[in-house]
C-alpha cells in the first residue's frame, strides 16, 4: 500500500495535525513502508480465529454508579491553558446572530 | 555508598550507619555532578526529596519504617506526581503540574521512598532510544556516543551511572526491557494488571505496565512488592494477593525446564551476543535446570501486529490533547479547529505525530477489519504460542534486544529498523506476561541483556530462576568507568 500526499493531509486532518508540505512529502513514503510492513500479516489466515482485545482476555470490571472522585476544581482550573469564572474558555464556536 | 544495591543501603538504614538525608544527599551530589553529562532527569525535586528524607528519618526513629523507608527513587517523567511537574518527555505536557499521584507513586511514597525527580523518556513512550525526548536524548553511561535504550532510558541510565538507587519504568513493547539491557541494569516487565495504570500517563492501554528497575533481582523484587497489587482506580487492574517475592528468591532451582524459544536465536541476532546467551544457559544447566528447545512460530508477527495495536490505541489516547484543559496551547487560535490542530502540531514531536497517523488510518472507516481486527486475531495466535509453551516449560529465556546499544542518529531516519530493536521483547505485551532483563555479558564494552519470561502471575517464580543467575555470575556488577 502507498499513500499519496492527499491520503496523508486526509489522515492528518482526521488526527487533527497540520503538516508542512515538507512533513506530507516525509511522512508519505514513512508511512506507506510501515503499512508494508504491517502488510506480513496478511500471510496469515485468521478467518476461523477471534480477535484478542485483552492481553488476558477477560473482560473489564464493572463498578457501582457511586461518585468516588474528590472534588479538585480548583486544582484542575489552576493548570488549564485559560479559565474564566470557573469555565474554561476556547474560540468562540457558537457564530453571532 | 552509591555502588551498593538497594537491599545493602536498607540494611544500612536499618542498621544507623546512615541516615535518609545524608543517602538523599549524596544522590542528588551525584545528579548535580554528573547529569549535565547524561541528560538522565528531566526534574530534580531537591526540595520534596529533602523533605521526604526527614520524614523517612523521623518514621524510622519511630519504628514505622519498612524495607523500603528514606531509600531514593527516581520516577519517570510518565508517572503523575501531584505538585511536580510531569512532561511525558513531550513540549505538549512541558507546563503540566499532575493534580494528583499515580498510584505507583502513591505506593512508593507510602513505602517511605523518596522522590529525587522525574526521569527523562521517549516522547509518550514512544521510542527506543530515546531520541524522541523534547528534552534532548539522554547518552549511555557505558559510551556517551550511544543511546541508552528506551523508552524508560532515563531511568535506566540513572540506575547505571548511580545517580539513583532505583527507578520506575514503563513497558509498552520493550521500554524497561530493552533500555534496561542495554545500560547493564536489571528490570522487571510485570504482568498486564499486576501494577495500577492509574495515573501512568497512556499510550496503549491494552500494553502498558509499569515495573520497577534497578541493579539487582532481589532489589527488583522489594520494589515489585511495593508497587504491586490491586487498585480499584484502574478498570484493568487484577485482583489478585501479591506474594512476597523476597521469600522466595533464593529457592531451589533444581530440575526446573528453561524452554529456548527457535525463532529468537536467529540472523537478526548478534553472534556475540549469542555467544553470550548461551553461556547464560550453561550456568543455568550447571545449577540444574533442564534445558529444552521450544517453537513460538509466530514471532516473526509480533512486531507488525505492535505496530497496529499499539499506533491505534495511541491514536485513541492521545485525542486527549487538544489545548482545552490542560497542556500546550497554540497562541492566537482563529477558531477552535486551528487550535485543536496547531496545538497538537506544535506540541507533538514527529515520532509521535507518525504513530498518531498510523493508528488513525488503521482504524479508518473500511480499514478497520483489515487492519486492527486482523491484528487482534493475530495477537491472540501469538498469546497461544506462550500458552503452549508453558505447558512444557517454567521459563523462557532468550536475549533482550538483538544488539547491543547503537550510535545517535543510526536508526533514527528509518522508523522500522528503530521497531526492530524490540523483536524480542514485544510478543511478551502482547501475550500480557511478565519478563525480566538482566545484565547477561559485555559486547564491544558495552553490556547486553538476557530475558527471562514467565507465565502470567508468575513473578515470584520468574525472580527466583533470575536471582539464581546473579548469584552464581557478576555481570550485574559491572559499572561503567566514568561514573564509579
Amino acid at each position: 500500500m502507498s499513500l499519496t500526499n492527499d491520503a496523508i493531509n486526509k489522515i492528518a486532518h482526521l488526527a487533527r495535525l497540520n503538516l508542512s508540505p515538507e512533513e506530507t512529502m516525509r511522512y508519505a513514503p514513512q508511512l506507506s513502508n510501515i503499512l508494508q510492513f504491517i502488510e506480513q500479516m496478511n500471510e496469515v489466515d485468521t478467518s476461523e480465529q477471534a480477535p484478542l482485545a485483552h492481553p488476558l482476555d477477560i473482560c473489564q470490571r464493572l463498578r457501582t454508579d457511586a461518585v468516588t472522585e474528590p472534588d479538585e476544581r480548583e486544582k484542575f482550573q489552576k493548570i488549564a491553558p485559560e479559565v474564566e469564572a470557573g469555565l474554561y474558555l476556547v474560540p468562540q464556536v457558537i457564530e453571532e446572530a | 555508598m552509591h555502588r551498593k544495591t538497594l537491599a545493602e543501603l536498607a540494611t544500612d538504614l536499618n542498621n544507623k550507619t546512615i541516615s535518609s538525608v545524608e543517602l538523599t544527599q549524596h544522590y542528588l551530589e551525584r545528579i548535580h555532578q554528573w547529569d549535565k553529562k547524561l541528560n538522565c532527569f528531566i526534574t530534580i525535586a531537591e526540595e520534596q526529596a529533602m523533605q521526604a528524607a526527614k520524614h523517612a528519618d523521623a518514621l524510622r526513629s519511630q519504628g514505622k519504617a519498612t524495607a523500603l523507608t528514606g531509600i531514593p527513587i527516581a520516577q519517570k517523567d510518565i508517572f503523575c506526581t501531584d505538585g511536580i511537574k510531569t512532561t511525558c518527555g513531550s513540549k505538549i505536557l512541558d507546563n503540566f503540574i499532575a493534580p494528583y499521584n499515580a498510584t505507583v507513586v502513591e505506593k512508593l511514597n507510602h513505602a517511605g521512598m523518596v522522590t529525587l525527580g522525574k526521569t527523562n523518556m521517549d516522547e509518550f513512550a514512544m521510542g527506543s532510544s530515546n531520541e524522541t525526548s523534547y528534552f534532548g536524548p539522554v547518552k549511555n553511561p557505558w559510551h556517551l556516543d550511544c543511546v541508552p535504550g528506551g523508552s524508560s532510558g532515563g531511568s535506566a541510565a540513572a540506575v547505571a551511572a548511580h545517580l539513583t538507587p532505583a527507578a520506575t519504568g514503563t513497558d509498552t513493547g520493550g521500554s524497561i526491557r530493552q533500555p534496561a539491557a542495554l545500560c547493564g541494569i536489571t528490570g522487571v516487565k510485570p504482568t498486564y494488571g499486576r501494577v495500577s495504570r492509574y495515573g501512568m500517563i497512556a499510550y496503549a492501554s491494552s500494553l502498558d505496565q509499569g515495573g520497577p528497575m534497578a541493579k539487582t533481582v532481589e532489589d527488583t523484587a522489594l520494589l515489585l512488592q511495593a508497587m504491586a497489587g490491586f487498585d480499584e482506580r484502574d478498570s484493568t487492574s487484577i485482583d489478585k494477593p501479591v506474594p512476597n517475592y523476597a521469600a522466595t528468591l533464593n529457592d531451589s532451582i533444581q530440575g526446573i525446564r528453561i524452554g529456548l524459544p527457535k525463532e529468537y536465536f536467529s540472523d537478526a541476532l548478534d553472534p556475540q551476543i549469542a555467544h553470550a546467551i548461551e553461556s547464560a544457559v550453561k550456568e543455568y544447566e550447571k545449577l540444574g535446570a533442564v534445558i529444552q528447545e521450544i517453537s513460538l512460530p509466530h514471532t516473526h508477527l509480533a512486531a507488525p501486529v505492535y505496530y497496529v495495536i499499539a499506533p491505534a490505541e495511541c491514536s485513541s489516547n492521545l485525542a486527549r490533547y487538544d489545548g482545552v484543559r490542560y497542556g500546550y496551547r497554540c497562541s492566537d487560535p482563529v477558531d477552535l479547529q486551528d487550535m485543536y490542530k496547531r496545538s497538537r502540531s506544535e506540541g507533538f514531536g514527529s515520532e509521535v505525530k507518525r504513530r498518531i497517523m498510523v493508528g488513525t488510518y488503521v482504524l479508518s472507516a473500511g480499514y478497520y477489519d483489515a487492519y486492527y481486527l486482523k491484528a487482534q486475531k493475530i495477537r491472540r495466535l501469538i498469546r497461544d504460542d506462550f500458552t503452549a509453551a508453558f505447558k512444557n516449560v517454567d521459563v523462557i529465556l532468550c536475549p533482550t534486544s538483538p544488539t547491543p546499544a547503537f550510535k545517535f542518529g543510526e536508526k533514527t531516519s528509518n522508523p522500522i529498523s528503530m521497531y526492530l530493536s524490540d523483536l524480542y521483547t514485544i510478543a511478551v505485551n502482547l501475550a500480557g506476561l511478565p519478563a525480566v532483563s538482566l545484565p547477561a555479558g559485555m559486547v564491544n564494552q558495552l553490556p547486553i541483556g538476557m530475558q527471562l519470561i514467565g507465565n502470567l502471575f508468575e513473578e515470584a517464580k520468574l525472580l527466583n530462576i533470575a536471582h539464581w543467575y546473579q548469584k552464581v555470575t557478576d555481570w550485574h556488577t559491572h559499572s561503567p568507568e566514568e561514573f564509579k
